[in-house]
């Protein structure tokens, strides 16, 4: 826990040393709350609840977390440093774990600068506290999936850019799977148990149950067996091949 | 004197390329062994398997008594790594990371902080310790890699080049460093070099590679002894050149 933690900071004080941090946060915020108002029709539903704002959080991340993923290891791999920290006392584990964790806290951080939205709902009306909440948890969890798809794949390369396509790519075909008007293509004439299937796969249809409110175990077992997975691939992918 | 670097038989393949082709290495406390050969020849991949970051296809090594593959951690303890082209992140100041690396390497709270006070002054990096490492010249960046391989005070250290890119009398202070930590400290050093004067100087053995094989393993005095008389303060280049390039070594033997 000690040598994740050494990790984390270093990891996490590091995204404040660039202006990716500001970059980032303002982008985020910037188009979380443009898609609320003028997408959403966060005033016009007349309704005190936070759906139009975050029924868009999958798609941003689609873009936004792939940039932040990227350099995870890719950088390492560019920079040599690499060999720097797998010659310290530190296991494989631990390095991705930190560096997963910091990773999921930047965003952790991002969607906690977006309670205005909340205050402002509170102060307009009177919403159910518990579904915002839990729409906040479903998008933390979602932005970790991804990040955790991310990191594994910019395991596999030097090149950043090659780290965002394949990420977002990965992300993107995960959201799809879960998109109704897939679903509805393949419902006409392919067999239940394949829409099940891909609707089981697809992150919005997790995210949609969660944001309503509900949160179902099976929800949440969802995205955190998608995170641990990918965390162990990611493990394997760096043990193998340190040196590429 | 007690083994400190104990390395049997490694072997390396990169696709068609046998990179490292059976070297073995014995490098006790207080030697300083100097790693020679022509670019290409193994000594990075060597290395890079001495210190666990490649893994060997065949052979074994042993750090201050320790199995590398069966107790890592424990193994990379005992050690310090100039990697080469001494990498560090841009973006960190020289303290920030200094400081990282001692906390990475288990020592907590105020111990972290005199430790990498230790290491600063004598590497002499006070006047950059505020500097994020991306502004640094090429010699401050490498004793910065310096720093941080020493900073626990290690008795086994890799060092990969560890005076390019340094100025005559940075070069002449690292030198004075290590011959010191090997002397007095005790330590077992392997350092590459691409001077040969560097081999002269610093280190009491001198081992040159070539093709992935150890061609030489002697003293450097020894080394100089084989040139042909009058080769003057070029010998060790003669010697080099004649070991390493595969014509002359034939007809050498």
């Amino acid at each position: 826990m000690r040598r994740v933690s050494v990790v984390f900071r270093r990891e996490f004080s590091s995204y404040f040393a660039t202006p990716l941090a500001a970059i980032f946060l303002v982008v985020f915020l910037f188009l979380a709350s443009m898609f609320a108002f003028n997408i959403g029709g966060f005033f016009d539903r007349g309704q005190a609840d936070l759906r139009p704002f975050f029924q868009f959080h999958p798609w941003l991340y689609l873009f936004l977390v792939p940039a932040i993923s990227m350099r995870l290891w890719a950088e390492e791999r560019r920079t040599g440093t690499i060999e720097l920290i797998a010659t310290l006392p530190l296991t494989m584990q631990d390095l991705v774990l930190g560096k997963f964790f910091a990773a999921w806290a930047f965003t952790g951080l991002a969607l906690i600068l977006t309670t205005p939205m909340w205050w402002t709902v509170s102060f307009l009306g009177e919403p159910d506290h518990g579904v915002i909440l839990c729409s906040y948890l479903a998008s933390w969890l979602t932005a970790g999936s991804f990040l955790a798809i991310g990191s594994a794949i910019s395991s596999l390369t030097k090149n950043q850019m090659v780290a965002f396509v394949l990420c977002a790519a990965a992300c993107f075909l995960l959201l799809l799977s879960g998109f109704s008007v897939v679903l509805d293509f393949f419902r006409g004439w392919a067999p239940n148990m394949v829409v099940e299937g891909l609707s089981a796969i697809g992150v919005l249809t997790h995210f949609e149950s969660m944001v309503r409110g509900v949160i179902d175990l099976r929800d949440v077992l969802y995205f955190a067996s998608l995170i641990v997975a990918f965390l162990v691939i990611n493990t394997a992918v760096i043990d193998w091949r340190k040196a590429a | 004197m007690a083994t400190l670097i104990e390395a049997k038989d490694l072997r390396k393949r990169f696709g068609a390329i046998q990179a490292v082709d059976g070297i073995s290495l014995s490098v006790s406390a207080g030697e300083v062994l100097g790693f020679l050969g022509p670019n290409g020849a193994g000594k990075s991949t060597t290395m890079r398997m001495l210190t666990g970051f490649l893994e060997a296809d065949v052979g074994s090594v042993q750090l201050a008594g320790i199995a590398l593959d069966a107790d890592p951690l424990e193994a990379r303890r005992r050690m310090g790594y100039l990697p080469e082209g001494a990498p560090a992140y841009p973006e960190m100041t020289v303290r920030d990371f200094l400081m990282f690396i001692a906390q990475a390497r288990g020592f907590l709270g105020s111990e972290a902080s005199r430790r990498v006070d230790g290491v600063i002054e004598r590497i002499h990096l006070q006047q950059v310790l505020g500097q994020t490492i991306d502004t640094l010249s090429k010699g401050f960046k490498r004793r910065v890699g310096l720093a941080q391989a020493i900073l626990h005070d290690p008795p086994v250290l890799i060092l990969d080049e560890p005076t390019d890119g340094l100025d005559p009398n940075q070069k002449h202070e690292v030198r004075n460093l290590i011959k010191e930590m090997g002397a007095s400290q005790g330590k077992a050093i392997v350092l590459s070099t691409h001077i040969l004067e560097e081999v002269e100087a610093v280190c009491t053995r001198a081992v040159i590679i070539n093709k992935g094989k150890v061609v030489v393993d002697e003293t450097p005095e020894s080394l100089m002894a084989r040139a042909p008389e009058g080769s003057g303060s070029s010998a060790m280049d003669v010697v080099f050149r004649s070991v390493t390039s595969g014509d002359l070594e034939e007809a050498g033997q």
